[in-house]
């Protein structure tokens, strides 16, 4: 009977380890704690090209975290894609004319949606649609611009001689 | 002509010939019966399982043996594992100035494929061969016929709880190693390479995602604990009944588990993490 207890214990043990492992890898390890189920808004903006923003990717305004990228599509009325911007409740008092831009976060990080507010009186509320957009720095078109500016200069260099 | 066939009888070329084609089936109709044994195995063990829970005592004592008795090794290699990766994430990372980034590296690889792969691959050698070895001498003793011969029935009173409690012991088993692999690398990063402590939980927390990567490394371990607590089972009840045979199905326990544990990976990966 002694035995059969100490088995029951050790077995108990065991499993209580096992779940709490799985505990600490939920809470400590991934993004459970930062998942706050809150109330959330949705707000949707069009860029021209968003690069390589993906769905959760962050939505900041001056640094801060207050939401996420909930969807991206793509609009074959305005050839554009839309972005949904699922924002936290507590941050409700945007200003209607605030303008949404990707950045980069560092020279290869990810990429992420910086607001940036406005005057406007009026608040972006649910459904509201972000008017003024910038679209992503694609690497290839600045490098692009800058050697077709260089030519031109070039051309024009060789034309005053 | 026939003089050039060094290796076979130089006179009887057709009939060698004959005799390695036979042989070619008969190694393929085995592979077959034994596959469909297999499943049929794994039938009779699954419908064999309300019978374990109506005595509970005989799965607890099998998770002692599979999953208490294991703990210390899944830990001990968790422990080794993270604190390797963090060297040599470290290494790698400072050459950029990422070293920050040193939780993810570890964090990620670990509850993604380090977790469960290594875990099953210790797991099949440490826990899967007791099993086979197990039930195959018990098969070698006739104590299986035994059991029959009192009307009752193997599978419900020795298999079914052995197959259970590997089942159920592998995740919890992966789920420590990670942990604990996950503090390894803590404690080398942040405390012999001097990491931020902040930035290695923070920057974690921020790439780990709890569906995406934590779920994904259970449900990996799961399948894992399935397929080797069935080969293990198996191998032992279908063993030859002598001692040759005993080890041999040991052996084929161990090499069969981990193949299958690396092939069902890295299938499981592709389905997992191939979409994007």
């Amino acid at each position: 009977m002694k035995q059969t207890k100490t088995t029951e214990l050790l077995v108990g043990m065991f499993v209580a380890a096992g779940i709490a492992a799985l505990f600490v890898l939920a809470m400590k390890v991934s993004n459970l704690s930062t998942f706050t189920q809150t109330d959330t808004y949705t707000v949707t903006a069009h860029f021209e090209n968003i690069g390589g923003l993906k769905v959760r990717s962050p939505v900041t305004v001056g640094g801060v975290r207050v939401g996420r990228v909930s969807a991206i599509d793509y609009d074959t009325q305005r050839y554009e894609a839309v972005v949904s911007l699922e924002l936290d409740q507590k941050y409700d008092n945007f200003p209607e004319d605030t303008s949404a831009s990707i950045y980069t976060a560092g020279l290869l990080g990810e990429q992420y949606i910086g607001l940036e507010p406005g005057g406007s009186p009026d608040v972006l509320s649910d459904g509201a649609e972000i008017e003024l957009t910038q679209s992503a720095l694609i690497m290839e078109k600045l490098v692009s611009k800058f050697l077709f500016s260089k030519a031109a200069e070039g051309g024009q260099n060789v034309d005053a001689q | 002509m026939s003089t050039t066939c060094w290796s076979c009888q130089p006179r009887r070329p057709v009939k060698h010939m004959l005799e390695w084609i036979r042989q070619l089936g008969r190694g393929g109709f085995e592979f077959f019966e034994k596959l469909g044994r297999g499943n049929l195995f794994l039938l009779k063990t699954l419908v064999g399982m309300p019978a374990v829970l109506a005595r509970p005592h005989l799965l607890i004592v099998q998770l002692l043996s599979v999953g208490v008795l294991s703990f210390l090794i899944i830990a001990v290699s968790g422990l080794f594992v993270g604190m390797v990766l963090a060297l040599q994430g470290y290494n790698t990372l400072v050459d950029f100035g990422a070293e920050e980034s040193l939780g993810v590296v570890v964090s990620l690889s670990i509850v993604r494929e380090l977790g469960p792969v290594v875990t099953a691959l210790l797991f099949a050698g440490r826990a899967g061969s007791a099993l086979t070895a197990e039930i195959g001498l018990m098969k070698a003793t006739e104590q299986l016929s035994g059991m029959e011969m009192m009307a009752v029935d193997p599978i419900h009173r020795v298999i079914a709880p052995r197959f259970l409690a590997g089942f159920l012991a592998m995740p919890l088993l992966a789920a420590i190693f990670s942990a604990v692999g996950i503090y390894g690398g803590f404690f080398v990063g942040v405390g012999l390479l001097g990491v931020d402590d902040g930035a290695f939980w923070s920057q974690m927390q921020d790439k780990v995602d709890l569906y995406e990567d934590v779920l994904n490394g259970v449900i990996k371990s799961l399948v894992f604990g399935f397929v080797c607590a069935w080969i293990a089972v198996f191998e032992g009840y279908d063993a030859t009944p002598t001692s040759e045979g005993v080890s041999r199905a040991t052996t084929r326990t161990v090499v069969h588990s981990a193949l299958a544990v690396l092939g069902l990976d890295f299938v499981l990966t592709a389905l997992m993490f191939g979409d994007n």
